[in-house]
């Protein structure tokens, strides 16, 4: 079973000026801004924390890598040099030369150019999972902590049921019911791992709630549905924020375990978890064959890891 | 305190048969049978058979009924034989797996919580320095780098490179030593993490100040004074670490060809294997809630503060 990765903790350190963003910290939109666009109060802490963010050079790092995977994941049919389905049986299992950069595989398949597309999957389940995980997790965190009574304790129940199974033998039941393929690992992600958003949502409504704001807000007669969407919400979304920096690499990890155990991403698509999996029971004879996707692996989950910490110490210097 | 501790261990009933349920249940919703099987290599059964190994299962009867036989012989530690391993009880392999996995667990949750605590202690004590950004690139090394990763990485560095130790098996301490160390680097990692964070805010904190106030040397203030309040939100951590990794790690124990409980957690399930897919949950669970209530009771010991 895999340890998640925390949401919090710390990281690098690389400004120490921890008074800097005392300001930052998400104001409460004044209740004046009911005409204004939602966005206006936390313009001003983007901006901040957008400028925080640059001064950190490893989340920067971290983002020209993920940058440069998106630009390779989008342009893979441009930039692969032969198609990842391309066999040569005269040529099996071989070392990095001039012709193959990174060797061939088992049925003499270009290595470079199957981790290229390996790094459309990887990035398409760590944004997709993520919009499933932000669709369900929201909603439900927000409405029981802002509901409420019974709705709020059945759910709280419902997430400590949730949490004390082990995470990945939950997603390999959900992906056996639901069989390999991609959409499939979106939607087994995201059934397994709408919780932990949820309960974070949960929480920052029901501090948000008792705010004086929200008592303007219904003063004025603003009604629950407008308070929700208009002023809690826009309130609470720093932590889904740092919650789904931390997410995608987590998806991305789940792609490549399931696919590592054979259940993830239906062959010949590939994936890097797959190509890792089927690798490592050769790794003897054929280093090549897993170490390079795991080298792609373990560098994709740096990136979004250290840019994900420099978000959150940019969105909320208070954690660090 | 005493009540305490029945009462959380009585709530483990219901817990209990809420994870079963689900599992028994989604078990039950996934396509494919065990009279079926859709591994590989299977072969498909006559009607026939399926319908008197249906009976001699008891997979022929309703779901309800199903699932009170289930939970009556299991309240009596009976799990019912392996539908993979039909000779053997699900019970026989629990017991003869389960303790591998807790052997490797603890050697690697021990490592990380030394490895952890001193990398945590060192980042804080030299905040943005050189100590502290090689023990927090080291955290999240291990934090982020899923630990199939990790082993390619220790096998090519430790069998091949350097050949110090073998890539696999279980049968000397030689052969522990790599499993080990691929465990013990995503726990030690977040070990790290969080001792670092909750140590600068002691190390802040009045009393410390007060400590050095009196004259009290480094050593003394770092570890009578920070460290056992900075302790708390750490222990935390380690009830559900220690459950995940002393039950196995699936990915560890096949890289490193480990006879533990870890593979049934994957293979249980590809196999259908429905006595085998309970056990392994409800080892789990309880392991999990045990280990939350030693957790929680050993707060007390560590802040005063809190009574139950």
């Amino acid at each position: 079973m895999a340890l998640s990765t925390p949401g919090s903790g710390t990281s690098v350190a690389v400004e120490s000026r921890t008074l800097a963003g005392v300001d930052a910290v998400p104001a409460p939109g004044p209740p004046a801004a009911e005409l204004a666009a939602p966005a206006r109060g936390s313009s001003s802490l983007g901006r901040d924390a957008w400028r925080r963010l640059r001064r950190n050079r490893l989340a920067m790092a971290g983002g020209i890598v993920i940058a440069l995977l998106c630009v390779v994941a989008v342009f893979a049919d441009l930039l692969a040099p032969l198609p990842y389905t391309k066999t040569d049986f005269g040529r099996l299992n071989e070392l990095p030369s001039r012709d193959f950069p990174l060797g061939t595989d088992a049925l003499g398949r270009d290595l470079l150019s199957r981790m290229i597309y390996g790094a459309r999957v990887s990035m398409l389940v760590g944004l997709g999972a993520q919009l499933i995980v932000v669709a369900i997790g929201v909603p439900i965190g927000a409405l029981s902590g802002y509901l409420g009574g019974r709705v709020d304790v059945l759910l709280t129940r419902f997430i400590d049921v949730m949490y004390a199974f082990p995470r990945l033998l939950f997603v390999i039941l959900v992906m056996s019911m639901l069989g390999a393929g991609l959409v499939n690992i979106f939607i087994a992600i995201g059934l397994t791992g709408w919780v932990g958003i949820a309960r974070q949502t949960r929480a920052q409504v029901l501090t948000l709630k008792g705010t004086e704001f929200v008592d303007a807000a219904r003063a004025l007669g603003g009604g629950s549905a407008r308070i929700l969407t208009r002023h809690v919400l826009p309130n609470a979304l720093t932590p889904i924020v740092v919650a789904v920096s931390f997410g995608i690499p987590e998806a991305i990890f789940t792609e490549a375990a399931l696919s590592f155990i054979g259940v993830g991403i239906n062959p010949p698509t590939p994936s890097w978890g797959q190509m890792v999996g089927e690798g490592q029971q050769y790794i003897r004879s054929y280093w090549h064959l897993c170490v390079f996707p795991s080298i792609a692996i373990a560098v994709t989950m740096l990136a979004f890891t250290f840019f994900g910490d420099g978000v959150r110490d940019a969105l909320d210097p208070k954690l660090k | 305190m005493f009540h305490y501790a029945i009462s959380r261990l009585l709530w483990l009933v219901p817990t209990l048969l809420a994870m079963a349920l689900v599992t028994f249940l989604v078990m039950h919703a996934t396509p494919g049978s065990p009279l079926d099987p859709v591994a590989e290599g299977a072969n498909p059964l006559s009607p026939e058979t399926q319908k008197n190994l249906a009976e001699h299962y008891g997979l022929d009867r309703p779901l309800w009924q199903q699932f009170a036989i289930f939970v009556g012989n299991a309240v009596q530690g009976d799990f019912g034989h392996s539908y993979v391993y039909k000779t053997r009880t699900v019970r026989e392999i629990i017991l003869e797996t389960f303790p591998v996995s807790l052997l490797l667990g603890s050697m690697a949750l021990a490592i990380a919580v030394v490895g952890g605590l001193t990398l945590g202690i060192l980042a804080a004590l030299y905040q943005n320095r050189g100590w502290d950004y090689l023990s927090v690139s080291l955290a999240t090394v291990g934090v982020a780098v899923p630990n199939f990763v990790l082993a390619v990485f220790l096998i090519i560095l430790f069998s091949f490179v350097v050949p110090l130790f073998p890539t696999g098996g279980w049968d000397s301490p030689r052969t522990w030593v790599l499993p080990t160390l691929t465990l013990a680097m995503a726990p030690m990692g977040i070990i790290a993490r969080f001792t670092r964070a909750s140590m600068l805010e002691v190390i802040r904190a009045d009393y410390t100040l007060t400590a050095r106030a009196k004259g009290l040397g480094e050593g003394p203030v770092v570890f009578k004074h920070a460290l056992r309040n900075a302790l708390i939100p750490v222990v935390t951590l380690l009830g559900p670490m220690f459950a995940a990794v002393g039950t196995g790690s699936f990915f560890v124990e096949s890289i490193f060809r480990v006879p533990g409980m870890g593979q049934f957690f994957v293979l249980s399930m590809t196999g259908r294997d429905y006595p085998m897919i309970m056990a392994v949950v409800l080892t789990y669970g309880v392991f999990l809630a045990v280990m939350n209530l030693v957790v929680d009771l050993t707060y007390g010991a560590l802040d005063p503060r809190i009574r139950y």
